[in-house]
């Protein structure tokens, strides 16, 4: 799996998301800024893709973080309570503050996405049957717990519609003004990017890393608080989508390894190559018409999913 | 030299770790041995950082441990724990590049470099350099480790429990890569051991512990004989020489 040819896969199906949808675009209307084409093409398509690759690249990176330092290959922010976590938080602080404001909701998510992973890594930690399917199991089922908690809140005050919004991934409301939280991401991936290292050496164990010299619990509590922070902007701007940071970053194991330095940009890439397939996938389908991205993804990531469980038990230990 | 003054440890209200004081020489091989739950494990936790002591200290050389950077007693001690499960799919050549992160935190110098491949040679692991963890052997990826603890290049190397899991082949093969570590390389290697058999062959001196205290500590020759074995053991354990090894023979001894 070569970066190059992921790289050039990513700009192909870009070029496609660009110019696929219910109006006819061509790069020549592009010229004209004052034609219907171009508005279209600025407001909507190009902001599209721009949150489909920044969702794309967070969610995989995101993933491959909690794998690391959860040291168990199907752990992920859908898997361990990370995103119903934030979507309680986004619920909270619509209940205290009426009509609460972005910047609100955003420090209430964040900050329950980053208690609610925190709280499965102390789970983790106090187990000892270290299983590689149980352990994620777990996982859906403490997320579960907190979702069902935010659903009765959410029915009590009449606020259902709205997690059911959040529920679904969708990227077809996606239009300038609406996605640039997910921007937030950007530094997030660099220092990602900066403490691969040290999240590979975390990954290998406390001890192996206090030998090292790594500062373990400086290392592990960063690598929570970039996942929660990746995962609330992918919430709060695009909604749930599963699988993404399940499923790339095992792909990309299988083929580099685990060593962070190495695979953190294949997994960014080809979780913008998968994004962007599923997308284009889900607006050919019923042309005019489109279907949710969390549909899609979802058919398929489980399909990979499932492969990966029948060719993996082995390999995931 | 490392010094352990009066170190306790306590699990609740149970020490153990009971006001130990050690001293552990450089250049030799030091070894650790006591009946199951003697606190061998601890000990080495504690002087590796692992664990913190609840009283007493460890000195390296003249510092107290607790006041040394951690990246700078990285490259001044090293330690392996027994590792059962490691599901991380690296190959030898980055684990052994690890080795290095103490002194280029992950960007390999040119220096850096020279060690990794010293060290894997070393180890004869330089055919098998790319392959991953999790498809060597017990004996294979153990060597591996030990390999990375050489590109670590630390003047004391701590291993606990480096044999288990190992067959007999495996077991002397390593004991034997760790006695070159100390005559070749002049490193200070402190095991912990469970076989009193390897413990008697490959090492200088011995430290054996029981219930948390060092009952007796020694050269082999002071500690591998019968009247020392009685006290550590509760065991009457002949001792024979053969081929200029001392064995105990343990198996049918009584209690």
């Amino acid at each position: 799996m070569r970066l190059w040819i992921l790289i050039v896969a990513a700009i192909v199906l870009s070029a496609i998301s660009l110019f696929l949808g219910a109006t006819d675009i061509s790069p020549k209307d592009l010229l004209d800024f004052n034609s219907v084409e171009a508005e279209i093409f600025y407001i909507s398509r190009i902001p599209r893709l721009a949150a489909i690759i920044l969702a794309g690249i967070g969610m995989s990176v995101a993933g491959l973080i909690m794998q690391s330092l959860s040291r168990n290959k199907f752990v992920s922010p859908t898997t361990a309570g990370t995103l119903d976590a934030a979507k309680l938080g986004i619920l909270i602080s619509m209940l205290l503050f009426t009509g609460a404001s972005y910047t609100q909701q955003i420090i209430f998510s964040f900050v329950f996405a980053l208690a609610g992973t925190f709280v499965f890594m102390q789970i983790l930690n106090r187990i000892k049957f270290k299983d590689a399917i149980f352990i994620p199991l777990i996982g859906i089922m403490y997320g579960n717990i907190l979702s069902s908690i935010t659903v009765f809140f959410a029915y009590e005050a009449d606020l259902l519609q709205n997690i059911d919004a959040w529920l679904m991934g969708d990227f077809s409301l996606i239009i300038k003004g609406r996605y640039e939280l997910l921007y937030l991401s950007v530094p997030v991936i660099i220092i990602a990017y900066l403490y691969a290292n040290r999240f590979t050496v975390a990954g290998m164990g406390e001890d192996f890393a206090k030998n090292l010299g790594v500062h373990y619990k400086f290392v592990l509590n960063l690598g929570l608080a970039l996942v929660a922070l990746i995962s609330t902007t992918v919430l709060l701007t695009v909604g749930v989508i599963p699988f993404l940071g399940l499923i790339v970053p095992n792909l990309v194991s299988i083929f580099k390894g685990d060593n962070l330095a190495k695979t953190l940009p294949h997994t960014a890439v080809l979780g913008v190559v998968f994004l962007l397939a599923c997308d284009i996938i889900g607006r050919i389908i019923i042309y005019p018409y489109e279907i949710p991205i969390n549909l899609t993804v979802g058919v398929i990531g489980s399909a990979i999913f499932l492969m990966l469980l029948f060719r993996g038990r082995a390999y995931a230990k | 030299m490392i010094k352990v003054k009066g170190l306790s440890k306590f699990f609740g209200k149970k020490a153990v770790i009971d006001n130990v004081s050690v001293t552990i020489e450089p250049g030799k091989i030091t070894s650790f041995i006591g009946p199951n739950g003697a606190g061998k494990s601890t000990l080495l936790s504690m002087v590796s950082r692992l664990l913190n002591a609840d009283t007493g200290e460890v000195l390296l050389e003249t510092n107290d441990i607790r006041t040394i950077k951690s990246d700078e007693f990285a490259k001044r001690v090293s330690i392996l724990k027994q590792s059962n499960f490691m599901n991380v799919r690296l190959t030898i050549r980055e684990l052994v590049s690890f080795g290095r992160y103490p002194y280029s935190k992950g960007r390999l110098t040119k220096e850096d470099l020279k060690f990794v491949d010293q060290a894997l040679e070393y180890m004869n692991l330089t055919d098998m350099q790319d392959r991953y963890l999790d498809e060597l052997s017990g004996g294979q990826r153990q060597r591996a480790f030990i390999a990375m603890v050489i590109a670590q290049d630390t003047e004391y190397v701590l291993l606990d429990e480096p044999l288990n899991n190992l067959d007999m082949k495996h077991s002397v093969q390593i004991m034997k890569i760790l006695r070159k570590l100390v005559d070749e390389l002049g490193k200070t290697v402190v095991i912990v051991l469970h076989d009193i058999n390897f413990a008697s062959v490959y090492s200088d001196r011995i430290v054996a512990l029981k219930d948390g205290r060092v009952i007796k500590e020694g050269t082999t020759d002071e500690i591998i004989n019968s009247a020392a074995l009685k006290q550590i053991y509760d065991m009457d354990i002949p001792v024979q020489e053969q081929n200029g090894c001392r064995i105990c023979v343990y198996f049918n001894s009584h209690s």
